[in-house]
């Protein structure tokens, strides 16, 4: 196992990280579930593309451009789909995620279905780390703002929220929104890493692999997602040993947390340096309860 | 003044007529009562009044101003909650988060203030727990402070769900039956916290209730509904020897036995 082979899982893990991330607010969170988000992936990858070879922008100005471009879309699909309930939005997601993608397909100007080759690599493991940092505390800041406990009331009780006065469109907006930039700018490293882009990269298996790692980390948690999103990106590589097995070894892993913790991995709770000090506590109280149960 | 009008509205779904052109007022700072057999249409009323049903035909005046084409949030916004017959609380988070989600309005910084913690977001913060504090400590909730929601015992979510409405600084709240589910002793203590909370907030107050020792206890006025319609309005002793309610209530008198 070399630095350079580690260093690519840590650099794609931290690429997933983001992109779930930005879907965690969305489902862990308002409470919507995407099967397209590859989708906003995709477009944020092609966006950033063009702007750093035809229009030659600084990286980090392109993946700012990118995940607008992807904040865009979600605005426009989020107007039209958004009034529509539970899975009905689901199934809109998912049919705008492949809808994209075959746009892409065949557009010639990004090279259409062949790909597009020659993307400058500017994708570093540094860049990705800082680009994480950031994601995580903005996301943390979020939440724990008036604006993320609306969304949380919304995911809890859709009909109490507007009675307290939360407009219940807007602020699914906004975390549609804020979860298209995220996968937008995920997308763009995307690109810039792996120095070619192609349509296919962006299929519902993708979305699928992004919602999966939210719910595998827990609805809801923050650390939850970021901590799926490193397991579940860098699990397949640990099973290349498996061979052909190592697909079907990734989806009983899968099944297995799901049975075993149906609220997912943290289910719920965030890794905080107070909660870390709970728990602790909680152990040393919990041993000495049963040193005196024992003298007894 | 009249804080709440209703003028000839009517509320049909498909053929049938839920409420059916009802009128009536409700006086600032009275305490207001809407009784009637079940499926009378009182729950439609709120729904109404609250936006989360379109009326069909007729009008709905809050402090003089036209509500009926309003969303819900925007109602809400302008000073009516709610809380439900079958209670709607936030059930996984605490009571704590329960009723500070609920006292967002109170503050206005927007997502990049938040995102930069600066001092027009920790100013507008901190007043947003303090109230919540206080609204915890006036309903008496503050034990139950970091209890998930859905772990309190019944007569605590009623609570809760009145402590969360209150968080808006409402001017006027309606309560969907209140007491169902509680025992006679847990009544009289509501009895007096809606009293309270009148005094307190300076509120205006529309209840609906099934226990008359309640309606007849703390309402200055009475509506009466029956089908949609409206059967008769006045204070408690007007109801109580009104024929008509009678009838509704206990059937038609038999005139020879």
């Amino acid at each position: 196992m070399n630095w350079f082979y580690i260093k690519g899982i840590l650099i794609l893990s931290g690429i997933n990280l983001l992109a779930v991330l930005g879907l965690s607010l969305l489902t862990g969170f308002t409470g919507l579930f995407s099967f397209g988000h590859a989708g906003f992936m995709a477009i944020g990858a092609y966006t950033t593309a063009v702007m750093t070879i035809h229009f030659h922008l600084p990286f980090m100005v392109a993946l700012g451009v990118g995940g607008l471009a992807a904040a865009l879309a979600s605005l426009i699909i989020g107007k039209l789909t958004l009034n529509l309930k539970g899975d009905y939005f689901c199934i809109a997601t998912l049919g705008l995620g492949e809808a994209i993608r075959l746009i892409l397909d065949n557009v010639q100007y990004f090279g259409g279905a062949r790909g597009w080759p020659g993307i400058p690599l500017h994708t570093s493991l540094l860049n990705v780390f800082i680009i994480d940092v950031v994601g995580i505390v903005f996301l943390a800041f979020l939440i724990r703002s008036r604006h993320g406990r609306n969304m949380i009331a919304i995911r809890e009780e859709e009909l109490a929220s507007q009675i307290i006065g939360i407009d219940v469109f807007k602020y699914k907006m906004k975390s549609l929104m804020i979860s298209a930039l995220y996968a937008g700018v995920a997308g763009g490293l995307y690109g810039h890493y792996l120095g070619f882009l192609q349509p296919k990269m962006f299929q519902i298996i993708k979305s699928t692999e992004l919602t999966i790692i939210v719910i595998f980390g827990g609805l809801g948690s923050i650390s939850g997602s970021a901590l799926g999103a490193v397991i579940l990106t860098a699990l397949p590589e640990a099973l290349r040993s498996f061979d052909k097995w190592r697909l079907v070894v990734y989806g009983a892993a899968v099944i297995f947390i799901m049975i075993s913790r149906p609220q997912g991995l943290m289910g719920g709770y965030e890794i905080t340096p107070t909660n870390i000090k709970c728990f602790l506590f909680r152990f040393v109280k919990k041993d000495k309860k049963h040193q005196g149960m024992g003298g007894r | 003044m009249n804080i709440l009008e209703f003028k000839n509205v009517t509320k049909t779904f498909g053929g049938l007529t839920a409420v059916g052109n009802v009128s009536f007022e409700v006086e600032k700072d009275s305490i207001f009562g809407l009784i009637g057999p079940n499926g009378a249409g009182k729950t439609t009323i709120f729904n109404l009044i609250t936006g989360i049903y379109k009326i069909s035909q007729g009008e709905i005046y809050f402090k003089e101003d036209p509500i009926h084409d309003l969303q819900p949030h925007k109602i809400a916004q302008r000073g009516i909650t709610r809380t439900f017959q079958n209670i709607r609380l936030f059930k996984k988070l605490t009571t704590y988060e329960n009723i500070l989600t609920a006292c967002h309005d109170n503050a206005t910084y927007g997502i990049v203030n938040a995102l930069l913690r600066d001092h027009k977001f920790k100013g507008q913060e901190k007043k947003l727990h303090e109230k919540a504090q206080e609204l915890m400590g006036i309903l008496g909730l503050s034990s139950q402070k970091n209890i998930i929601a859905s772990n309190l015992p019944y007569g605590m979510q009623r609570r809760l769900e009145i402590a969360r409405a209150l968080a808006l600084n409402p001017s006027l709240l309606l309560l969907d039956e209140p007491a169902a589910g509680m025992n006679p002793d847990e009544t009289i203590k509501l009895m007096e916290l809606i009293k309270e909370i009148r005094e307190h907030f300076g509120l205006s107050i529309v209840v609906i209730e099934h226990h008359m020792d309640l309606i007849m206890g703390v309402c200055d006025k009475i509506m009466v509904l029956n089908f949609g319609q409206k059967l008769a309005d006045g204070t408690a002793q007007d109801i109580q020897t009104n024929p008509k309610v009678r009838e509704a209530y206990l059937g038609e008198e038999e005139e020879h036995c």
